[in-house]
């Protein structure tokens, strides 16, 4: 007879891997990436698959030379690949792409200790490296029809720059200027729900976050088209949905997320209202993953039953 | 009162044997009888070898105050007293018999009549009866209370919310009149008014059953549980059917209840009624390597390899081998090991299903926060225990956790969060007599 095994309880475990979960993701920012193929025609697709393979390369020789175990199945570096490149501009070059992608897995990820260590979003702050590195071809956003020109985004437009701003159904099916993914946030919507049903993400994170920013430019001076025309336009679906649920960047208790969401919606209306830059999305979240690990902590469960030392 | 709801996991249940009745072994040859079946000292041997018992005879006498005695669960002679290591990892003595095959029983089985409160709590003693669910701690130590009027309530516990377990699901079937005359000891000798008997409603058969059974008395409720594991545990339990919340520290009698197992119960009627005490047990056969999964009733100390022999013999090689539930279980090295008190399932599995998640590293998901039915924080236990921090732990009341596996079953990325816990409950007792050598 063969030896038996044993082992601590429990015997049993859900089938779920962090390579189910992200996968999850991925089937969910499908409708983002067809959304960004239809308004941005196929070299939508060349910045995707090239953020993508790179970002999967990178993790994949940087465990190498390392001499790591090889992470990339769990697909986490896929999900940095795609949610980097729905936050470029169509016309971005592939090899400033390519870059960012290196970056967002090897700076910000990889070198924290790899998937579940890091404190910043990688995509994000992959995303923020690359406005400050090629400041001119990230924010050259270009408008879908005439896909030569362009155009200052909607975000540009509410911020008081010369343009007209597309209508909210425009805005909500993604007829206008922005990044690849970010346009449609009829598709992210899609995508969200998709992630809730499935018990990937939480409700409380996405949910506060669009209101708070809603509840702030609408009480600006009570317009509810202007208040609508900010949730829907920029970053602020994708932000919401697939960065501001990040787990290893964001609290995960039920009260931190929904601290996290505002005040991520808080510095997201600061910065768009008052700063110098149109979006505040990627900021907003930046900081408030710094802010993470106390939050988590200020917003601990109680444990039943349990008396104050 | 009631104003929040416990989380927990929704388990496959897996309970194929729940419409089985339980079938009974027939004679083992040998019984191996450990003399430390349950929590606190163990029993001591009042036979040596040679010595010829029968069924229900004494073999083990409770000692001290936390204590319960053992009984020989055959009929033949004493082997020997030897020394067995347990799948807990405990070294205890055990009694080993050679069965004779004709399970003669003992004259010393006869009836008790009780008189009063501190006859029936002997009686309880006596019985051998421990915590059946699987905690086997000595019952009668639960029961005596002294002051009776303590006592608001009274809940029976027949959640059985592990996995593919129905033993207690038979027992609630088959032997209801015997759990309607524990309930009646109860009412008589505890006082006891208020009588709830909790169970998960994946069991809607029982339900019936407990309500036709106890139709007409008037201490007796019913309550449905919510099919979420671990609606067994005792403080889970107490929470859901009377509201209250046990301090830490805090036994259940300190708000007022009484939670026993609905077998623990039938034990000490059985006792009471015939005089037999506790010297076998129904248990749940099951698991992918077994051939017939089916309820059994064997002798305490029978060899798990003479059960699942019972049970057609194992239809693929048995990688692991489980004492209770795979959720809180504990895995046996041996098919030599004695069947015990508070065992109520062998389980055993093939390779297959003995095949451990892939470890991967955390990703801060907060599933195990969010499942963790005692609202402890699994992942930040799992970092202050990483960082030996005895003090972070204390505040994090890794203490109150119950080992109910919610944690690790929920973890994506295979983390052994539950054993941990154990590692860092362990950690914070030793820091606390470090402490306490120090301040002392």
């Amino acid at each position: 007879m063969a030896k038996l095994t044993v082992s601590p309880s429990p015997h049993i475990a859900t089938a779920k891997t962090t390579t189910s979960i992200m996968a999850d993701v991925i089937v969910a920012l499908i409708p983002a990436i067809v959304a960004s193929a239809i308004i941005f025609g196929v070299k939508s697709l060349a910045v995707i698959a090239t953020s993508v393979v790179s970002a999967v390369l990178a993790e994949y020789i940087f465990n190498l030379c390392c001499g790591k175990k090889q992470t990339v199945k769990d697909l986490s570096a896929v999900v940095t690949g795609l949610l980097l490149a729905l936050n470029l501009p169509a016309n971005i070059p592939l090899w400033q792409t390519a870059v960012g992608a290196v970056f967002s897995i090897v700076v910000v990820k990889c070198l924290f200790g790899g998937i579940g260590q890091n404190f910043a979003n990688p995509a994000i702050t992959g995303r923020i490296f690359m406005l400050i590195a090629f400041s001119s071809t990230m924010t050259a956003s270009v408008f879908p029809k005439a896909d030569v020109v362009s155009t200052a985004t909607p975000l540009a437009v509410l911020g008081g720059q010369e343009g007209e701003l597309p209508s909210l159904v425009d805005l909500f099916i993604g007829n206008c200027g922005g990044a690849l993914g970010e346009v449609s946030a009829c598709a992210l919507l899609v995508g969200g729900i998709y992630l809730l049903a499935r018990g990937v993400i939480k409700w409380q994170t996405p949910i506060t976050y669009i209101l708070t920013v809603f509840v702030l430019t609408f009480i600006v001076d009570f317009d509810i088209n202007f208040a609508l025309a900010q949730i829907l336009s920029g970053g602020l679906f994708i932000g919401a949905f697939f960065m501001a649920t990040d787990y290893a960047t964001t609290p995960n208790t039920k009260w931190g997320k929904v601290v996290f969401g505002i005040g991520c919606g808080l510095i997201t209306v600061l910065i768009r209202l008052f700063g110098s830059y149109p979006e505040g999305v990627s900021f907003s979240i930046l900081l408030m993953n710094i802010l993470t690990p106390y939050i988590q902590k200020w917003t601990r469960t109680k444990p039943f039953g349990g008396v104050r030392a | 009162m009631h104003i929040f709801k416990l989380n927990g996991v929704h388990v496959p249940h897996l309970k194929k044997t729940a419409a089985m009745k339980a079938v009974r072994i027939p004679a083992p040859q040998t019984v191996i009888i450990p003399l430390s079946m349950h929590i606190g000292t163990p029993a001591q041997a009042v036979v040596k070898a040679g010595d010829t018992v029968r069924v229900g005879d004494l073999i083990g006498q409770a000692e001290g105050n936390i204590s319960a005695p053992v009984h020989a669960s055959v009929s033949g002679t004493v082997k020997k007293i030897d020394k067995v290591v347990l799948a807990s990892g405990n070294t205890v003595d055990a009694v080993i018999i050679e069965s004779d095959g004709l399970m003669t029983v003992s004259d010393s089985v006869k009836p008790h009549s009780v008189a009063g409160y501190e006859d029936f709590i002997a009686a309880v003693r006596d019985s051998g009866a421990v915590g059946l669910g699987g905690a086997g701690f000595p019952t009668a130590v639960k029961l005596d209370v002294k002051d009776t009027s303590r006592i608001k309530a009274v809940i029976i516990n027949g959640a059985e919310c592990e996995p593919y377990i129905t033993s207690d699901t038979r027992t609630m079937l088959d032997d209801a009149d015997w759990i309607r005359k524990g309930a009646e000891l109860l009412e008589k000798h505890l006082r006891v008014k208020n009588i709830i008997i909790g169970i998960e409603k994946n069991k809607p058969e029982c339900i019936k059953k407990m309500r036709e059974v106890f139709a007409n008395d008037k201490a007796v409720t019913v309550k449905e549980l919510p099919s979420v594991y671990p609606q067994g545990g005792e403080k889970v339990l107490i929470y859901n059917t009377i509201g209250e919340i046990v301090p830490e520290g805090k036994l259940p009698i300190d708000v007022g209840a009484i939670v026993i197992n609905c077998t623990t119960l039938l034990v000490i009627a059985k006792y009471i009624e015939t005089g037999m005490p506790l010297v076998e047990k129904c248990i749940t056969v099951d698991g992918s390597a077994v051939n017939e999964p089916k309820n059994v009733i064997a002798p305490i100390g029978t060899k798990l390899s003479d059960i699942f022999d019972f049970c057609g013999g194992f239809k693929s090689e048995p990688a692991k081998v489980l004492y209770g539930g795979p959720m809180m279980g504990i895995a046996v090295s041996d098919l030599d090991a004695p069947l015990l008190k508070n065992n109520n399932a062998l389980i055993a599995f093939d390779s297959k299903d003995a095949e451990p998640k892939e470890n991967t590293a955390c990703i801060n998901c907060g599933k195990c926060v969010d499942h963790c039915p005692l609202r402890l924080n699994p992942v930040a236990i799992s970092k202050a225990f990483a960082r030996k921090d005895a003090d972070e732990l204390s505040v994090l009341k890794v203490n109150l956790c119950m080992e109910c596996g919610c944690c690790a079953y929920i973890c994506p990325t295979g983390q052994p969060l539950v054993q941990r816990n154990r590692l860092a409950k362990e950690l914070v007792r030793e820091h606390h007599k470090k402490e306490g050598k120090n301040n002392g």
